[in-house]
């Protein structure tokens, strides 16, 4: 039971978007269209699994001077094969995904996780760990995304929910409007938090 | 196990390892995925001129040439139907972007009017910019000749139609057209 629990905390409680704040360079980047902002979370859910299990099973032959160092070569390498992979096998999905996938390595999420978490618990709790977070922070990404998309282009998951030209708020689709967007979407969280 | 301690011998030691692991780990995967990647970025490229010339039965990557411009070399891509030339489609870019720069395929026939045009890769943004691929703005260019007509949005006293509130993808996708025209009239002359 208590294993379930740290797979929990990452998607309301400890949610690294919006209760954390850790990761916003590509919560308010990349998050223009619901679409995007899945894509990038599935990639970091991905990539923060594998990285979670790895320095999670090497921590006792990790000296503690060297393991910033140590953790960069880990998630970097699983960056690269991500993006390897992709681009090889699917590269319509990588035509649409390619840029958010190098921007993974600087998310500091995954260095967050390594350091406050898996370098101190067991593989499978740092598993799940990483699993919760990672489906958290799609969540809110996702979100995100959705808002802004619906509200800035009329549309969800590029379906037309207003006909091609009607006024939409465009300010939502720039930069202002992702913190405009994130803004509240923090207030409602931390209101369902409290009401819990 | 105990954790390792942190003297000189044990920090280099772990650190050699684990770049060693990773670096052979990643060569290993470079070298399964490098001829599927290279495949992918033919066929999408083969797609892209298709899209732009009329029919063809050569092979248009094995005929390519290269032509000097200031944004660096345009790849021309001649495509011919049973040996005559049909069109050519010039891999074009440009850098006044909105997001820095995009590169478009120009179809062109071989009396310089454009055939048709094709976004290879863009960053503009969603919902502004990304209109550039829609048909409204699109359809503007097939069938003009750059010889004739300008092609300049209505501000900068041209006759394209830019698309509303991003002038500057429009500007840009003009100038990335010109480009192509410019370049292949260069490597006409030759």
């Amino acid at each position: 039971m208590n294993h379930f629990k740290h797979f929990t905390k990452g998607i309301l409680q400890e949610n690294p978007a919006l209760v954390l704040l850790i990761g916003m360079c590509p919560t308010l980047a990349v998050t223009t269209s619901a679409f995007n902002g899945a894509g990038m979370g599935v990639a970091t859910l991905f990539v923060l699994t594998m990285s979670n299990i790895v320095i999670s099973a090497i921590k006792n032959w990790v000296p503690n001077k060297v393991r910033i160092p140590i953790f960069v070569v880990v998630i970097a390498s699983f960056v690269t094969i991500v993006q390897m992979t992709m681009e090889a096998f699917v590269p319509g999905l990588y035509k649409s995904l390619g840029v958010f996938v190098p921007l993974i390595v600087v998310n500091c999420i995954i260095l967050a996780r390594a350091e406050a978490f898996a370098q101190k618990n067991s593989v499978l709790d740092s598993l799940l760990d990483g699993l919760g977070m990672g489906i958290g922070f799609t969540l809110a990404l996702t979100t995100l995304g959705g808002i802004r998309e619906i509200l800035g282009n009329g549309s969800f998951f590029g379906m037309r929910l207003l006909p091609e030209n009607a006024n939409t708020i465009l300010v939502f689709i720039l930069s202002p409007g992702a913190f405009i967007a994130l803004g509240y979407l923090i207030a409602l969280v931390n209101k369902l938090k409290k009401s819990k | 196990m105990a954790k390792l301690e942190s003297n000189f011998k044990t920090m280099v030691m772990s650190l050699l390892g684990v770049c060693a692991v990773a670096s052979s780990l990643l060569g290993y995967m470079n070298s399964i995925t490098e001829s599927p990647i290279a495949e992918a970025k033919l066929k999408a490229k083969l797609e892209a001129i298709q899209k732009v010339v009329p029919p063809f039965n050569n092979n248009p990557s094995e005929e390519v040439y290269l032509i000097e411009t200031d944004l660096g070399e345009l790849e021309c891509f001649p495509a011919k139907m049973d040996s005559v030339l049909v069109g050519v489609a010039i891999s074009s870019k440009t850098n006044i972007a909105f997001s820095g720069s995009f590169s478009v395929m120009v179809g062109l026939n071989p009396d310089g009017t454009i055939n048709n045009t094709s976004v290879l890769e863009h960053k503009e943004t969603p919902g502004l910019g990304t209109k550039m691929l829609e048909p409204k703005f699109k359809d503007q260019f097939p069938g003009k000749n750059p010889e004739t007509s300008k092609l300049k949005v209505k501000k900068d006293g041209g006759e394209i139609d830019a698309i509303t509130a991003a002038t500057i993808s429009s500007r840009a996708f003009c100038d990335a057209i010109m480009r192509a025209w410019n370049a292949w009239k260069k490597g006409e002359r030759k």
